[in-house]
């Protein structure tokens, strides 16, 4: 972790204030602080206004790259363009919660804000701080993210006293960060800028307050989404085609495996139903499970799922990684008939795992029969280069010509299975998914080493997935400049949103749906019981 | 509850109104029938015994379940515990069936009821007493549970009415497969067994360990599973409870009668974790610095062997590694400057910045230098027992912590053996039957006990050290501890001083 700085640091004076009031303030206060700092910067040139300005950036770049000093100052210039920009440009207007962001305002001095491109240029990347700050403020899908927080329309304590914590430029760590509303989240989120940030557990208090109450114990996490962490680096020793934070498509196939199977128990087994996969913006993916059931869970249930789930135990130092029981439990057995196929293609075809004598060696541990194993040995080490599948085949073909009299083929069956399940099934990062209290990277932020940004995975069609496919910030950027307005004029009424320009576009809207979908049943369970109640509390 | 003096006058109080009547209702089941053996304890006992019955029943009961908490640290199959707790029990808090015709059952009863509230009051005070209370209490319901006779415990399952749902013979039918393989091929018939269908959150540890078919959030659970499902209830039931008790706990009116009392049994539960407080571990004379750790790994346990030797080849170690083998470094002296010198100088392959920014603070927190305000009062965290590191965080892909003796194959731990200069067979093959039989704690000490073989023999024969200085060791700092002094025999001579005991010895 590291160094976390204590919230208090860095806290504004409108945490006190009203909602309303702080925006304003706050806005205002920024405006005049820009607006001072960019006259100084340009020197005098004051003629300029917004958007000839731009105009003239724009054919700058395009034309004098050579002349690096004078692009460097025009630069600067775009930086306090653009935090201009966020000041006005308040595109995502909420209709439950109008921002009360001057209207006036944002129509008289830049009405063409919205649309102004964003200037970044072939150089920029995703790490760029203004890249990021444009995403933001653009591009984030705030409003969604909300209502997946706060599970109703109407600013609740489901996202009030919800944790967030930032990871800022420098590295510093944040945490105990909590918000009223989405509004005031992306305010701050503007204003520091974090390279990313993360998403903890509800708790019993305002996590802002938490040094000012009596008793420390009054100050607990009670609520989380249930989350799981898987990690291709924790299948370097079985994947040839990568390794460390590198992917590809070929080792990306662990993790649709690993959603297919996990997805599948989660719904059937613990009929839990609403679950979103999001790529994590490298070699990853998370699950969140949002049901109120799971989401109330205490640290013992969590675990317990987690045991159930897991099926390879133990490291590199523990010999025999998966030691199920028989006749294999419905859940192994069900997630058995799902890797079958992918342990075919895309273990033995694509990976190739025991191309070599060392690689074998590690297989042949893993089978029961001694004979067996010494007629394998002897056949595979006289054809070096056979490929896996044949290998995979010579076990069942060479036990069947009775090699070894006393085989037992039962223990040798057994023995495959377990194979399939350790070459293929999903190794889940436990730790996470045991504890309430585990904050996890929020969808939808950028990757500060990818520039990709954690989308979530549909995963009615999980396999057709692609991880170096999904759309990166400055790519996304750029579409929105590269946009033009259809021609026909019925889309003209309706202002569209940046992230409708954009290939990001598609997955705002499956975020969108299951949002909506979760928020519904929400609703529901709140109607039934407050008939159920049937008035008899009095609020 | 207690007797009460009338004429006392408390000053407190306004006279003129009877104080009892105020706090507590009419006891209407102020001579309360114990029906049955067990007991929920749902109802709080409300009839008079005095403070000598008061106290000596806690006590009773304390040495009970401190007794089970041993136990469990030293990790005891259930059937040895049970073993090992039964002439305990028969002293302390008998308890005999209703089929007994005990002249004394009613009394037995009692004081089980009765005692099991005191203590509830003595530990509700703290998150970590409440928490420990709950686990010992869950144990003795087990253990009595499974002790009862077939017929009490039938007839009080059913004074329970819990809402189990029976599963139906046509649902039994359709899931046969499924139902058998979750219970490990049994019952081969599946009209044998009777099944509940219930909400998988109240059998977790049955879902942990796919001992149950789930089907949309419903666990169906076969009748010889009942065990669990009524051990977590009560679990759940207590736990509950002991929140409540503690929030009530201010607003106990009490004299200074009671509290002194309740405070001295809740101090008696100490943890027998081994707590390790530096001024114990201090070896005067040793050179404990960061260069030097290679050469003191020689007289560090298994565990922590692994670790460095891990540490040295990779040059790095995981999160619990790091974490791991830091408080251990802590516990043998070494202070937060070196053990900085030592781990920037291990992970050579990283660059100074990184150091600082991914590792640095970690280390830095586990010393208390930085963090909360309690991380901080208590010198970060204590180096792990034994125990801690027996049952927590088993390690996964890639991590070098736990217990080699637990978390290695036994091909894997013998080789690791052989590395660290452990040869002999007879030994080895003493560390594997250790290990299948699960007595962890005995593999490593015999293996103590071999490396150190000359020396512990020539102490012996002095008679400079007393048995009491060789019993089983439980903490790896006590093992670095010893074998470090065994070592030096000649060159430091250390006045090993008697009172220095773990808390709790481990004669297993």
């Amino acid at each position: 972790m590291p160094h976390s700085i204590s919230p208090e640091d860095t806290s504004t004076p409108d945490e006190i204030m009203s909602v309303q009031d702080a925006d304003v303030d706050g806005e205002t206060q920024m405006t005049e602080g820009t607006l001072i700092a960019e006259s100084e910067e340009r020197n005098g040139d004051t003629q300029a206004s917004d958007v000839t300005d731009q105009d003239m950036t724009m054919a700058d770049i395009g034309n004098d790259e050579e002349k690096l000093p004078k692009k460097e100052l025009i630069k600067d210039e775009f930086k306090s363009e653009v935090k201009l920009e966020d000041l006005f440009a308040d595109i995502e207007s909420d209709d439950e919660f109008p921002s009360s962001a001057v209207p006036d305002v944002k129509i008289s001095s830049s009405p063409e804000a919205p649309e102004s491109p964003v200037h970044i240029g072939p150089t920029s990347r995703a790490s760029d701080p203004e890249v990021m700050r444009s995403f933001y403020q653009r591009l984030f899908p705030w409003r969604y993210l909300f209502q997946w927080l706060n599970h109703s329309p109407t600013p609740s304590t489901d996202f009030g006293h919800r944790e967030f914590a930032f990871t800022l430029q420098n590295d510093a760590y944040l945490r105990y960060q909590s918000f009223p509303t989405s509004d005031l989240l992306r305010k701050d989120v503007l204003r520091l800028n974090p390279s990313r940030f993360e998403i903890g557990p509800v708790y019993s208090t305002n996590p802002r307050d938490r040094k000012t109450l009596r008793k420390a114990s009054s100050f607990k996490p009670i609520a989380k989404e249930l989350c799981f962490d898987i990690d291709l680096t924790d299948y370097d020793d079985i994947r040839t085609c990568c390794d460390k934070a590198n992917i590809c498509n070929k080792c990306w196939q662990f993790m649709t495996m690993a959603i297919k199977v996990i997805d599948v128990a989660l719904r059937e087994d613990f009929g839990f139903k609403h679950i979103m996969w999001v790529y994590s913006g490298r070699r990853g993916a998370h699950a969140w499970v949002c049901d109120k059931k799971a989401r109330t869970m205490d640290d013992q249930k969590r675990r317990a799922i987690a045991g159930y789930l897991e099926v390879i135990k133990g490291g590199a130092q523990s010999g025999k990684r998966v030691n199920v029981k028989r006749p294999l439990h419905s859940h192994v057995a069900r997630s058995l008939d799902i890797l079958k196929p992918h342990f075919e293609s895309d273990v033995l075809q694509d990976q190739d795992p025991w191309e070599t004598d060392e690689k074998f060696a590690r297989l042949l541990e893993l089978l029961p029969d001694r004979t067996l194993n010494e007629a394998l040995k002897k056949k595979w080490s006289s054809a070096p280069g056979r490929s896996s599948t044949s290998k995979w085949a010579d076990i069942h073909a060479l036990a069947k010509s009775g090699v070894s009299k006393a085989l037992d083929t039962k223990a040798l069956r057994d023995a495959q299975q377990d194979i399939i399940l350790e070459y293929t099934y999903p190794r889940l990062d436990i730790e996470v998914s045991k504890h309430l209290n585990h904050l996890l990277k929020s969808p939808f932020v950028v990757h500060p080493g990818t520039g990709r940004v954690c989308v979530p995975i549909d995963t009615k069609r999980c396999e057709d997935f692609d991880p170096l496919t999904t759309p990166t910030v400055t790519d996304l950027l750029r579409e929105i400049d590269e946009w033009k307005a259809p021609e026909d004029s019925e889309t003209e009424d309706k202002k569209l949103q940046d992230w409708e320009k954009t290939s990001l576009k598609p997955y705002v809207e499956y975020f969108r749906s299951f949002v909506l979908a979760l928020m519904k049943d929400e609703k529901d369970i709140k109607v039934k019981r407050e008939r159920e109640e049937n008035g008899g509390m009095d609020f | 509850m207690i007797r009460q003096d009338f004429s006392r006058i408390d000053p407190k109080r306004r006279t003129g109104l009877d104080h009892r009547k105020k706090q507590f209702a009419t006891p209407v089941y102020q001579n309360l029938e114990y029906k049955h053996r067990l007991n929920f304890y749902v109802t709080p006992p409300t009839a008079d015994i005095t403070l000598e019955q008061f106290e000596q029943w806690a006590i009773d009961r304390l040495r009970v379940l401190a007794e089970l908490e041993a136990c469990s640290f030293r990790n005891k199959s259930p059937a040895e515990t049970a073993e090992h707790m039964k002439p305990l029990l028969q002293k302390y808090l008998p308890l005999a069936s209703s089929s007994s015709g005990s002249s004394t059952l009613q009394a037995e009863r009692q004081k089980d009821h009765y005692s099991h509230f005191i203590l509830r009051l003595a530990f509700a005070s703290t998150e970590d007493l409440r928490r420990r209370f709950s686990r010992v209490e869950s144990m003795l319901f087990r253990l009595r549970f499974q002790a009862d006779d077939l017929k009490d415990r039938q007839a009080f399952v059913e004074s329970l009415n819990l809402d189990w749902e029976t599963v139906s013979s046509e649902e039994r039918a359709m899931y046969a497969p499924q139902l058998q393989a979750a219970g490990g091929g049994y019952p081969k018939n599946i009209e044998e067994e009777s099944f509940f269908k219930v909400d998988w959150e109240r059998v977790p540890e049955l879902v942990e360990n796919r001992r149950v078919f789930l089907n949309a959030g419903m666990a169906y659970v076969p009748g010889r599973e009942q065990l669990s499902m009524v051990v977590a209830e009560f679990t759940s039931r207590l736990d509950k409870a002991l929140e409540l008790t503690s929030r009530a706990l201010p607003r106990l009116d009490e004299d200074d009668r009671l509290t002194p009392i309740l405070n001295h049994l809740s101090q008696n539960f100490t943890t027998p974790d081994a707590n390790y407080s530096n001024s114990t571990t201090a070896l005067p004379g040793a050179d404990i610095s960061a260069r030097n750790v290679d050469a003191l790994s020689a007289s560090f346990p298994l565990c922590m062997q692994h670790l460095h030797r891990s540490l040295r080849r990779d040059a790095h170690l995981k999160h619990y590694g790091r974490l791991q083998y830091t408080l251990f470094l802590k516990g043998i002296g070494l202070n937060l400057e070196e053990c900085l010198v030592f781990w920037r100088s291990s992970f050579s392959k990283i660059t100074d910045d990184v150091f600082n920014k991914e590792y640095r603070y970690n280390v830095r927190h586990a010393y208390g230098d930085v963090g909360g305000d309690s991380n901080r009062r208590g010198n970060g965290y204590s180096p792990f027992s034994c125990q801690k590191i027996l049952t927590e965080h088993p390690p996964g892909p890639g991590e070098a912590h736990g217990c080699p003796y637990r978390h290695f194959s036994v091909d894997n731990l013998t080789a690791l053996l052989q590395q660290v200069g452990v040869k002999d067979h007879e030994v080895l093959r003493g560390v594997k039957e250790d290990k299948e039989k699960m007595k962890y704690h005995l593999a490593c000490n015999r293996v103590f006990d071999y490396v150190h073989k000359q020396e512990i023999k020539k102490v012996k024969d002095d008679g400079t050290w007393t048995s009491a200085q060789l019993e089983t060791l439980v903490h790896p700092n006590e093992y670095f501890k010893r074998s470090y002094l065994l070592k030096n025999l000649g060159k430091n001579p250390v006045e090993v001083k008697e009172e220095e005991k773990p808390d709790v010895a481990m004669e297993d």
